[in-house]
C-alpha cells in the first residue's frame, strides 16, 4: 500500500482498476490471464525481448556509425539488460506463478529494479533508472503495439492516472468508465478541475511523481475528498473505503430528493442556485440538479484544444444549445477567459513570464477585437432564443468596461444594420475577481445590470498567491479575514444599489461557506452542477438571523485557522446528514 | 577438479562507481567462463553475469567487493575479471567500449 497526497478537485470517492496514461499518453495495460494462456504469454514475450534486442541493435549500429562507439556503449550495457538472464526468470516467474499478463509482468519487474536504483544516493547510479524505464517503455510498445490508447472509446471501468489531462481529453471522459482520475501536476483552479467537477468524477490533481510506482492493473482510490490516492490498499484501508463510497452514494439518493423543492431558508428568503457550466451538455446536467439558470457559461473550450479557431457560426451553435436547454431560465454567458498562450502557441523565449499578471482575459479580447466581435455576434444572435445576459471578465478598470461594452454596442448595431435578429436589451454584467474591482465596486455598478464574483482570482489576487504553486499554495485561503471584507462590501454595496449580484468562484461550492455568504446578504450562488443539492440543503436548514450571528462572528476572527474551525463547526450542527424535514416547500 | 572455487578481491576504481558501462563490460566478460561468478558487497550478494543484478549493488568508487568463480574455469575467471577491474578507469578513457 502506498498512499499519495494531492489537491482534491472533485469530491467523492472511486475505487478500481488503474489505467495508467504516461507522459506519451501510452497505456500500461492491465490483464491476469487464464491459466491456459500462460504458454503463449510466455512466448509474447520472448518474442518482444527478440524485437526490442534487434530495435536496440539497430540504435546502436547507427549511433555508433554517426557518433562513434562510445556514444553507442550505453545501447550495448541496454541489449545486456535485456538479455539479462535474471530479468527473464524473474518476469516469466510472475507470468507462470501469478499468472501476470506479459505487460504487467514486464511492468511489474523492470520497474522494481527502477525504483531500487531510483533509492541508490549516488547520483550516477540512480540515473541508471532511466534506462531501465527505457527498457520497459520499449518491450511495452513491442508487447501492446503503438497504438495511442484512446481515453475516449474506453470500454470498462478504470482509474485514470497520467501525468497530465488537457482539458479537452478531460472532457471526452465518459463517467460511466472513468470511475476517478489522479494526474502528477495541476492545480486547484486548472480547467481539469472544473471539468472534473462537472462530470462529477472523483479527482485528485498535482500528486507530484508518481506514475512509476504504479502498474496498470493495480487497485487504486481515489479519495476526491481529503486529496488523497492510495495505491495497492490494504484490506481495513479498501473496507473503510467501500464504507464511505457506500455512505455517499446514500447522500446523493437522499439530495435527488431535493431537486424540486425550493432553495428557500426557514425564515421562507428564496435563494437563487445557478450552475457553472463549461460544456452545451452539461445545461442538461444542470436542470437534472435543480439549477434555476446558468450563472456562469465558461466559454474557452471553444478555443482550447481546438486546431483552428472557432468560427462565429461554432460560437453560435454551443450557445444556442445551452440556451435551448435552459428554456426560459437565464443563461449567463462570460466572454473569452484566457491568456494569450493558449490561443496560439508562443516561442518559450516570448512567453509572457508572468501570465497571471499579462495579457489575458477581457485584456485580451480588447487587444483583439476582430476575435471578440466574432464571439460577441454569436452572443447576440443567441440572446434571442432565450433568456441570455453576458458577462465580462476581470475587469480591472472603468475603462475597460466601458470599452467591453462600447464594442459590444457595435455588434449589436452592426447585427441590426444586417437585419441579423438579435436582443436590444440584453443585460450586460462584469465578473469582480480584482481587488481593484472590489474596491471600486460603488462605481463600477453605475455601468452594469449585474455582477458576479469570481473568487478563485479575487483570492488569488488579493492575497498575492499563486494557487497552483505548491511552494505558496497554503497561503490560498478564500476565509481569509481580507477576502472575506472583500466580498462583504462587494455584496453589501450591490444589495443597497439594487443590483444583482452573484458568486461563481469555488468559494460557492464549498458548503462551509454558505451561512457566511447568505449573511453577508448574498442570494445569488452559481455553483457546479453536482454541488446545487448540496448547497440547497443547507439552505434549507437555516435562517437569517443564523446566518448574520455567523457572518457577525467570522468578520470578528482574525486567524485562518479560526474561521475556518468556526465554520466548520456551524456546519456540523446543521446535520446535514439527516433527511430534509424542514417546511420550506 | 569441476568444483573448483577462486575467489579475490577487487576495488572499484571508476570514479562514478560500478555503473551502467562498466558493469556490462563485467557481465559480458563474465559470461565468457563456465565457472558460475557471483560478486559480494557486504552482505549482498549479486550474480556476476547479470548487469542488473551487479548494478543493484550500488557499489560505489572505493567500494571492495569479493569476487567468487565456481567451476573449472574458476581460477582464469577471477583472474581475467580481477584485471579488468584493476584497468577499469583507463579502459573507459582510453578506448570508451567496444560496440560488442
Amino acid at each position: 500500500m502506498q498512499q499519495l497526497d494531492g489537491i482534491a478537485v472533485s469530491p467523492g470517492v472511486a475505487i478500481g482498476e488503474a489505467l495508467v496514461i504516461d507522459n506519451e499518453g501510452f497505456r500500461i495495460p492491465r490483464h491476469y490471464i487464464l491459466r491456459e494462456e500462460i504458454d503463449g504469454e510466455l512466448q509474447r514475450f520472448q518474442q518482444a525481448l527478440q524485437s526490442v534486442a534487434g530495435e536496440i541493435q539497430q540504435t546502436r549500429d547507427s549511433v555508433s556509425t554517426q557518433l562513434g562507439d562510445q556514444y553507442a556503449a550505453i545501447f550495448a550495457a541496454h541489449l545486456q539488460m535485456l538479455e539479462d538472464p535474471r530479468l527473464q526468470a524473474e518476469v516469466e516467474r510472475w507470468i507462470r506463478d501469478q499468472q501476470y499478463s506479459a505487460e504487467y509482468a514486464v511492468s511489474v519487474t523492470l520497474r522494481g529494479y527502477a525504483r531500487a536504483f531510483q533509492k541508490f544516493e549516488n547520483a550516477y547510479l540512480s540515473e541508471r533508472s532511466h534506462d531501465v524505464y527505457d527498457l520497459e517503455r520499449r518491450l511495452l510498445q513491442s508487447l501492446v503495439g503503438h497504438e495511442r490508447q484512446q481515453i475516449a472509446s474506453l470500454d470498462s471501468p478504470v482509474v485514470l492516472l497520467a501525468h497530465n489531462l488537457s482539458p479537452s481529453e478531460t472532457a471526452t471522459l465518459k463517467p460511466e468508465f472513468v470511475l476517478g482520475f489522479g494526474t502528477e501536476v495541476g492545480g486547484a483552479g486548472g480547467h481539469t478541475a472544473i471539468v472534473a467537477k462537472g462530470l462529477e468524477i472523483p479527482a485528485v490533481v498535482g500528486i507530484g511523481h508518481f506514475l512509476f510506482d504504479v502498474s496498470g492493473g493495480d487497485q487504486v482510490i481515489i479519495d476526491g475528498h481529503e486529496g488523497r490516492v492510495i495505491l495497492r490498499p490494504d484490506d481495513p484501508t479498501l473496507q473503510r473505503y467501500r464504507k464511505r463510497q457506500q455512505a455517499s452514494r446514500s447522500a446523493v439518493v437522499r439530495l435527488k430528493g431535493l431537486r424540486d423543492k425550493p432553495a428557500v431558508t426557514r425564515d421562507g428568503i428564496h435563494v437563487q442556485l445557478m450552475a457553472n457550466i463549461e460544456f452545451p451538455h452539461e445545461a442538461q446536467v444542470s436542470i437534472e440538479r435543480g439549477a434555476e439558470g446558468i450563472g456562469l457559461y465558461r466559454t474557452e473550450f471553444l478555443y482550447l484544444g481546438a486546431s483552428v479557431a472557432p468560427t462565429e457560426e461554432d460560437h453560435y451553435q454551443a450557445y444556442a444549445e445551452v440556451v435551448a436547454a435552459m428554456d426560459s431560465r437565464p443563461v449567463v454567458i462570460r466572454t473569452l477567459d484566457l491568456g494569450a498562450d493558449k490561443l496560439s502557441p508562443t516561442p518559450p523565449e516570448l512567453a509572457d513570464p508572468n501570465p497571471f499578471l499579462g495579457l489575458r482575459s477581457i485584456r485580451l479580447a480588447l487587444a483583439n477585437l476582430p476575435l471578440f466581435r466574432l464571439q460577441l455576434r454569436a452572443i447576440l444572435r443567441a440572446s434571442v432564443l432565450g433568456n441570455v445576459r453576458i458577462m465580462f471578465p476581470l475587469i480591472t478598470t472603468l475603462d475597460e468596461l466601458v470599452r467591453a461594452k462600447q464594442v459590444l454596442n457595435e455588434a449589436r448595431d452592426e447585427l441590426i444594420n444586417e437585419g441579423v435578429p438579435c436582443n436590444r436589451e440584453l443585460l450586460v454584467g462584469m465578473m469582480v475577481e480584482s481587488p481593484a474591482a472590489a474596491l471600486l465596486i460603488d462605481r463600477f455598478i453605475d455601468e452594469v445590470d449585474f455582477i458576479s464574483l469570481g473568487t478563485n482570482d479575487l483570492v488569488q489576487y488579493t492575497l498575492a498567491v499563486d494557487r497552483g504553486n505548491p511552494a505558496v499554495n497554503d497561503l490560498y485561503q478564500a476565509s481569509n479575514p481580507a477576502v472575506l471584507r472583500l466580498i462583504q462590501r462587494v455584496v453589501q454595496v450591490a444589495l443597497e444599489a439594487g443590483i444583482p449580484a452573484s458568486l461563481c468562484g469555488q468559494m460557492s461550492s464549498s458548503p462551509q461557506y454558505t451561512m457566511l455568504l447568505l449573511g453577508f446578504g448574498l442570494r445569488q450562488f452559481s455553483v457546479a452542477p453536482g454541488s446545487i443539492p448540496e448547497i440547497k440543503q443547507i439552505c434549507r436548514r437555516v435562517d437569517l438571523e443564523q446566518c448574520q450571528q455567523v457572518a457577525t462572528e467570522v468578520m470578528g476572527m482574525t486567524r485562518v485557522q479560526d474561521i475556518n474551525a468556526y465554520l466548520m463547526s456551524e456546519l456540523t450542527k446543521l446535520n446535514l446528514g439527516e433527511n430534509d424535514h424542514s417546511g420550506g416547500g | 577438479m569441476r568444483n573448483n572455487v577462486s575467489t579475490r578481491k577487487v576495488t572499484v576504481l571508476n570514479p562514478q562507481g560500478l555503473h551502467a558501462r562498466p558493469a556490462y563490460q563485467f557481465a559480458k566478460l563474465a559470461g565468457k567462463f563456465q565457472a558460475g561468478i557471483e560478486v559480494i558487497k557486504e552482505e549482498q550478494h549479486a550474480n556476476g553475469k547479470s548487469i542488473l543484478d551487479l548494478l543493484m549493488l550500488a557499489a560505489e568508487a572505493g567500494t571492495e567487493l569479493w569476487v567468487v568463480a565456481r567451476g573449472e574455469d574458476a581460477h582464469e575467471a577471477t583472474e581475467a575479471l580481477g584485471q579488468l577491474m584493476e584497468q577499469m578507469v583507463s579502459l573507459e578513457e582510453i578506448r570508451g567500449l567496444e560496440p560488442d
